[in-house]
């Protein structure tokens, strides 16, 4: 029982940082229906701007973590506005082909300038053990359970109490009409790429300082399985991105625990083939009609 | 101090082949029917190693090191003949050192190859340089049976490491007979390399009577070892033995560490990077150990010569990979200055040879063409190399 109450700690903490990641995903195929298959690399240039933050600037963890945020989010922006923008009237194919080849960018570019070896980080966020009766959590995973928690509500108040988020949901909802109420989508796109972006460099300060460890390739697997993530709550609904998350951290670990470790990536794909025939809309997902 | 001996003895004893030679050798100038290295001429020798693609570094390491040799070769007075390091770049491809390794033979009409780092590229050579009659050896090829084609060896390959598998068994040895550990469990990485150690680990370990409690694997690049480390923690063991290479293994030691696995810890040259310490924290790097064939802790007079020269040359330390290649270079030089002879000859005195290098000294195990050396078993304290043992495979 006591290993059991553990492993679901070890699944939580893994399946925070995939929320955070999903979170992004979600708002962004909620909006301009792309799935940002780039998202995953932006993750990477957050743990790669901590790092620089923290190692050679000597940042604290709370600047290094805005610091992070902030240039994920200007990035998120400026790919937008670079890649997607210009496409926005394309079929749909072709913005996702551009969202790898700008994926292949920016993981190319960051081995370029910073080498394709292992970065370590500094230890800026001292590391304490709590033991809770049979089971012990570290200071490290209650900063990301509590960070992700914090994250999304303030982006769950942003999306449902202010002007912005109301844009948003009006984009979302139907562009052309959006825009004759005069909200100005082009802003409310780029917003939407910014706050996604902004998450998503979090997760990736986050993931530096608890496993310790970061290289140009990080984005790949956890984008893929933050993008599952996403598609498993609900693609397009914000809870159900968390959900989704913590689910598919949970699932991973308790197939390491009661199966095989070889099974953890496999187990994340076959949910994903299951939620397809099953459920394709996901847990939260609002079944929609296509519009004619 | 031995093998200075050997090379005066050699350097007689060659120029008097030399002489001999002279005559019947001239006519033909194919370099597999028993050419002959004079006095004064150059002698080649193909470098082909990986200088660009995933494994360059190894590859670049391993071409420092050879270069290394060379030079130290040329830079001597009494050298009986001039050495020509010919460099190409194999790029990692299986496909490519083959090309890579005709072209220094037809071509460049080498007198060996020494290289690639890497076991596949390294394969790809051996029926080339057999049918051409040219010997490979390479210095760091070390999957389980890499030398093998079918049954037996072929002729014009060698090796200077010791087998995957082998270091299990030392490890296994070491752990149960030095350290009195009698209960074990292995993680390892799905690789070949990760395989072949926890196998032959096991095999040894249990034969020797100790019990292994339990086995869990991981793919390359995991970063997330908390579900494997929470299942096997509940289970009773004294050693955990960890098949892996430093980039998973640094962070499963600190994984371990931090949920309390405080357990001795060990693991074969997969460890061997100054990363291991900054990716598992110094503080959890006690009573770890791992087996390699190279380590600069009670470095000899030889050793500390290797890595003056090499830094003062290349402005970076050298790891196991440029001694390996320094070494598997000085084999063939030694001899070629031996036999004063390429080809058949040549590779005869390689097959016979009692070779003492910085990785230690050997002879070749006839049947499977790889050395028979001690293994190396290292202590780290603090993150810090502090003591050296050997253990001996029987």
């Amino acid at each position: 029982m006591s290993q059991f109450l553990q492993q679901v700690i070890n699944g939580l903490s893994l399946g925070s940082i995939y929320a955070l990641i999903a979170l992004g995903y979600t708002m962004v195929y909620g909006i301009i229906k792309l799935i940002n298959f780039a998202h995953g690399d932006v993750y990477m240039v957050g743990a790669y701007t901590a790092f620089i933050c923290t190692a050679w600037l000597g940042f604290g963890f709370f600047p290094a973590l805005i610091a992070s945020m902030v240039v994920c989010g200007l990035l998120g922006v400026l790919i937008e506005r670079l890649a997607y923008k210009p496409l926005r009237k394309a079929p749909r194919i072709t913005a996702l082909i551009t969202a790898i080849g700008v994926s292949y960018v920016l993981e190319y570019t960051m081995q370029y300038f910073m080498g394709s070896e292992v970065r370590t980080y500094p230890n800026v966020l001292p590391k304490t053990i709590y033991q809770l009766g049979p089971v012990s959590i570290t200071t490290h995973q209650i900063y990301i359970f509590a960070i992700t928690i914090v994250l999304m509500v303030a982006l769950q108040f942003i999306i449902s109490k202010t002007r912005m988020g109301r844009a948003m949901r009006a984009v979302s909802v139907d562009e052309q009409a959006a825009e004759l109420m005069g909200i100005n989508v082009d802003t409310t796109i780029s917003f939407t790429f910014l706050l996604g972006s902004a998450l998503a460099g979090a997760a990736g300060i986050l993931v530096g300082i608890y496993y310790n460890t970061i290289n140009p390739l990080m984005g790949l697997t956890p984008g893929l399985k933050a993008f599952v993530a996403a598609v498993f709550g609900g693609i397009g609904s914000i809870p159900g991105a968390v959900i989704g998350g913590l689910f598919i951290g949970i699932a991973e670990t308790m197939v390491v625990a009661y199966g095989s470790s070889l099974y953890r990536d496999a187990i994340v794909y076959a949910i994903l083939i299951v939620v397809l025939i099953v459920k394709p809309t996901g847990l939260l997902g609002k079944n929609q009609r296509e519009k004619v | 101090m031995k093998r200075d001996f050997r090379k005066l003895l050699a350097g007689g004893l060659g120029a008097a082949v030399l002489l001999a030679g002279c005559s019947s050798a001239s006519g033909s100038d194919n370099a597999g029917d028993g050419g002959s290295a004079e006095t004064g001429d150059t002698v080649k020798i193909g470098l082909n190693f990986e200088l660009t693609g995933e494994v360059s570094s190894y590859g670049t390491a391993e071409r420092n090191g050879a270069q290394l040799a060379i030079d130290e070769f040329n830079a001597r007075e009494d050298k009986p003949f001039t050495v020509e390091g010919v460099e190409i770049d194999s790029k990692g491809d299986p496909a490519e050192s083959t090309t890579a390794a005709i072209k220094l033979i037809d071509e460049d009409q080498v007198a060996a190859i020494v290289g690639p780092a890497t076991s596949a590229p390294s394969i790809s050579t051996y029926q080339a340089a057999t049918d051409k009659q040219t010997p490979v050896v390479s210095p760091s090829a070390t999957q389980v049976d890499a030398m093998l084609n079918g049954d037996t060896p072929y002729e014009y390959a060698w090796r200077v490491c010791f087998e995957d598998s082998y270091q299990g068994a030392a490890m296994a040895i070491y752990a149960y007979d030095t350290l009195g550990d009698k209960k074990a469990a292995v993680i390892n990485e799905t690789s070949d390399y990760g395989q072949g150690l926890a196998k032959t680990f096991k095999e040894k370990f249990e034969s020797l009577g100790g019990e292994v409690v339990a086995q869990e694997q991981y793919n390359a690049k995991d970063t997330d070892f908390a579900s494997i480390l929470t299942k096997i923690k509940g289970k009773d063991f004294d050693v955990l033995y960890i098949a892996g290479y430093y980039g998973e293994a640094g962070l499963i030691i600190k994984q371990a560490r931090e949920s309390g696995i405080d357990c001795n810890i060990v693991g074969a040259d997969g460890f061997e990077s100054e990363k291991l310490a900054e990716l598992a924290g110094k503080e959890n790097l006690n009573n770890v150990w791992y087996t390699t064939c190279y380590t600069t802790v009670n470095a000899s007079d030889e050793l500390k010569s290797f890595i003056d020269d090499y830094t003062a040359k290349y402005d970076q330390a050298p790891n196991m990979f440029s001694a390996l290649a320094y070494d598997a270079t000085n084999l063939v030089l030694d001899q070629l200055e031996a036999t004063g002879k390429t080809g058949a000859e040549l590779n005869e005195a390689i097959k016979k040879a009692d070779f003492s290098g910085l990785t230690g000294s050997f002879v070749f195990d006839e049947k499977t063409h790889t050395p028979k050396k001690t293994v190396l078993v290292v202590n780290q304290k603090d993150g810090v190399q502090t003591e050296v043992d050997e253990v001996e495979v029987k």
